[in-house]
């Protein structure tokens, strides 16, 4: 692996890693900011595996599980707390809990 | 082609049409960690992200359905209030892009599934754990969140 193709694949992570802020920032819907927070992990695990790559090394992919496991917890918190809302609001929009207690 | 998908995946109206792009992000992610010699992280990242958590989106996708008003008011927000956003994520990209200077030609061989297991299980032992406490977290908090009703789509 080249320091080129490193170059590149640390550009491709910053990109995926900024496409989910924005979708996290943009959307409104849980659903797409719970899809927009798994592209922005995404980045940082693309990170890990190319720097693993280029130097040699097993604690890219041993950070790579790391970091999937915690997309698992991650989701499936999410969409159990999306379900709550949508039960107790009857709508999916994040605005709709942006008042504590409400 | 992953960023084009993470694009398409995060600007699409209908939740199916956007897990469909995010599940090609994903797989164009295994091809590139193929490519980069980390097949045990690609075949990870295609069992687990591809397979499951998608799969739990698809649930609860089934679950709550949507409906063509929500798609429509999904659409408006996202045309009213795009800008500031995108502005907000150049900003982070930026110093990414910025920062990266040019290395010298580093390691080509793929590392085996072997290497990283003798870490993870080696001196990586206490990671483990906190992935494990992690998930339990994970589990319970679940549990506790969707418990007052009958119905329970995760775990």
């Amino acid at each position: 692996m080249t320091g080129t193709a490193l170059t590149g694949m640390m550009i491709v992570a910053a990109g995926l890693f900024a496409t989910g802020v924005f979708g996290v920032l943009a959307r409104r819907g849980i659903l797409f900011q719970l899809i927009a927070l798994e592209v922005a992990l995404s980045g940082p695990a693309l990170a890990f595996i190319a720097a693993g790559a280029y130097h040699g090394d097993a604690e890219g992919q041993g950070m790579f599980v790391l970091v999937l496991t915690l997309a698992a917890a991650e989701v499936a918190v999410g969409l159990a707390l999306f379900l709550r809302i949508r039960r107790s609001k009857g709508s999916d929009d994040s605005d709709a809990v942006s008042g504590l207690k409400g | 082609m992953a960023l084009i998908a993470a694009a398409l995946a995060v600007t699409r109206y209908n939740v199916v049409h956007a897990l469909l792009y995010l599940l090609a992000m994903l797989l164009a992610l295994a091809a590139a960690f193929f490519a980069l010699g980390a097949a045990f992280a690609a075949v990870l990242l295609i069992m687990v992200y591809a397979g499951a958590i998608v799969v739990l989106f698809v649930f609860v996708v089934m679950a709550v359905g949507t409906s063509p008003q929500a798609i429509a008011r999904e659409r408006e927000m996202l045309q009213r209030s795009w800008p500031m956003p995108a502005a907000i994520s150049v900003l982070v990209a930026a110093p990414f892009l910025f920062g990266i200077g040019e290395q010298a030609a580093g390691n080509t061989a793929p590392i085996a599934a072997q290497a990283v297991g003798r870490l993870l299980f080696g001196p990586w032992a206490w990671a483990i754990e906190l992935a494990s406490f992690l998930l339990l977290a994970g589990l319970i908090g679940v549990r506790h969140i969707g418990r007052d009703r009958a119905q329970e789509p995760e775990e």
